[in-house]
């Protein structure tokens, strides 16, 4: 460990920062289920939580740690779970769950490649459509993708933060490779880190399930009744099955909630959209070859402009659309057959042709060399 | 100027070429300077071919992974065949000599190790093995100073095995020419 003043420098795989970032941020309860590439974050969850008089619990299944996490989120901590494609696939139902019930969770999906249980310890970025549809009914995801270990860190505390402020899960949609590698990781100091909590009720409030867009969450054991259902409820938590106007009235609002707030959640990284001739729309551990591609290309006398997604979900329009608005060509190099591909087509619009560069298997990276390729041909 | 070094050690799952890619990339952290360091194993837990990258410079990182290696570290025989075509022409081959016998010709500089015999010699144990070979990467690479790779020893192996550790690093300085 560095230490300089007021921060320090570690030298930490992805899935490390992501622990200390989670505890940073508060979290106080870890549920999960072993499996590559995510078992660094149990581990070190597994050795860090109790030391601070948090609680680790390796529960005997995914479906039971996604359980696990909502109900303890129900008693007022910042909770959080790990796991990869298998695991994220069997979380599904109950992450409509805690959509429907508003409870604060953040899952981590380290991706690898699948379906199934394809190939575990390889990177891959497949999971990305998943993490937007992989429940049933009309809900809306968010989904950050870091793209180094020092985003592993900076986004996980984001997503508890985000998590908290909206109730609502969230997914940070990391990647073997990101998850796996080292570099420097500067945490800065406590006092210059943000975080927040989620609204308490005052005493005597019952509405815990609407009036506000946002409403206050209360703890079991606080004193305030709280009934919390899956099924179609009313503000005060009731169910209502068969009511098509308390369902519509519920659902809009749970949509809304983030809809309404897309501005605050999108997050990208955009680079000289004035002056550039062709785009590049990329996320995640991709991103990196594009850096390297775009200063090759500068070198070659071709202008180009790109939009990182840090927010994959809500899908970052704005500036998709802004691109396309000044390019004639945006290329989209994802790392499995076509997910954000066809985002960035309904975006642009016919604006700008959208021209796809794939890659699955064996762990193999997208190259600086693959994305420059795409750059000048057409040039 | 941007300056960049890309190593590769490549072997099998068990023998701790992750371990020595981890401190040579650590003692460059602790040394300041751009680094990156990336794995790739298969799905069990030993035997299965593993390499262990790391890249160097004194500018921002993006692709992390090696494409052309400077340095080649192999632990054997079937790691050295494999990844051969990946170092760059004039670049740097160490090679696990009590394990590999020959090396196909090519345009590179070979340094021969006897780091497993070395190591059931000293020690007892062909455990360090690659302790002995992260030695003369270090010597080779000359990207940070052996007391930093030291300090990056000390803080990456249990207590217990520190100073046999050290010793087989100094071995490998010393086996390489230092």
């Amino acid at each position: 460990m560095l230490s300089h003043p007021g921060c320090k420098t570690y030298f930490w795989q992805g899935n490390e920062a992501c622990v200390q970032a989670a505890i940073i941020a508060g979290c106080r309860f870890f549920a999960g289920y072993p499996i590559t590439p995510a078992n660094e974050i149990a581990e070190h969850m597994a050795v860090n939580l109790p030391r601070i008089g948090g609680i680790f619990i390796q529960m005997e299944d995914e479906l039971a740690s996604i359980g696990a996490i909502i109900g303890a989120s129900w008693t007022g901590t910042k909770v959080m779970t790990a796991t990869s494609g298998p695991g994220f696939s069997l979380m599904q139902e109950s992450i409509g769950y805690a959509f429907m019930t508003e409870t604060p969770i953040v899952v981590v999906d380290v991706q690898r490649m699948g379906p199934s249980t394809g190939q575990a310890t390889k990177s891959g970025q497949g999971d990305i459509m998943q993490s937007r549809w992989g429940t049933h009914g009309d809900y809306t995801s968010i989904v950050f993708s870091p793209n180094s270990v020092q985003e592993m860190f900076e986004l996980t505390i984001r997503a508890f933060n985000v998590a908290e402020v909206y109730r609502t899960p969230v997914i940070l949609l990391a990647e073997e490779i990101v998850a796996h590698m080292r570099e420097q990781l500067t945490v800065p100091d406590s006092k210059a880190i943000n975080i927040n909590d989620r609204k308490k009720p005052r005493p005597g409030e019952t509405v815990f399930f609407g009036s506000d867009e946002i409403p206050p969450m209360p703890a079991v054991g606080e004193g305030f009744n709280i009934a919390v259902t899956g099924s179609t409820h009313n503000e005060e938590g009731i169910r209502f099955t068969a009511d098509p106007v308390v369902h519509r009235k519920l659902i809009e609002r749970l949509n809304q909630k983030i809809s309404d707030n897309r501005e605050k959640l999108v997050d990208v990284e955009s680079y000289n959209l004035e002056d550039c001739q062709i785009g590049i729309v990329s996320f995640g551990s991709t991103s990196r070859a594009v850096y390297e591609a775009v200063e090759r290309a500068e070198k070659k006398g071709v202008d180009v402009g790109y939009v990182r997604l840090k927010t994959l979900w809500p899908f970052p329009e704005k500036p998709v659309r802004e691109l396309s608005n000044v390019v004639d060509r945006i290329i989209v190099p994802e790392m499995n057959l076509k997910q954000i591909f066809y985002e960035v087509e309904r975006v642009a619009k016919g604006n700008a042709e959208v021209v796809p560069i794939n890659k699955i298997g064996g762990g193999e990276l997208i190259t600086p060399e693959e994305v420059l390729d795409a750059i000048l041909k057409g040039e | 100027m941007v300056k960049r070094i890309e190593i590769r050690i490549s072997g099998l799952g068990g023998q701790g070429v992750l371990l020595a890619g981890q401190i040579y990339g650590k003692a460059a952290a602790f040394d300041r300077k751009h680094v990156v360091q990336t794995q790739s194993y298969g799905a069990e837990a030993r035997g299965s071919a593993a390499r262990s990258e790391v890249i160097i410079s004194n500018a921002r990182i993006g692709f992390p992974t090696v494409r052309k290696c400077d340095i080649l570290v192999a632990m054997g025989g079937e790691a050295m065949n494999r990844n051969l075509k990946d170092l760059k022409g004039g670049g740097v081959l160490i090679i696990d000599s009590s394990k590999i016998k020959k090396v196909p010709p090519v345009n590179v500089k070979i340094l021969k190790i006897p780091a497993t015999e070395t190591a059931i010699h000293l020690f007892k144990d062909k455990i360090y093995a690659n302790i002995i070979m992260l030695g003369a990467l270090a010597n080779v690479a000359g990207e940070v100073e052996i007391e930093v790779v030291e300090e990056a020893i000390k803080d990456s192996v249990p207590k217990e095995t520190l100073k046999t550790n050290i010793q087989a690093f100094k071995e490998g300085l010393k086996l390489s020419g230092f």
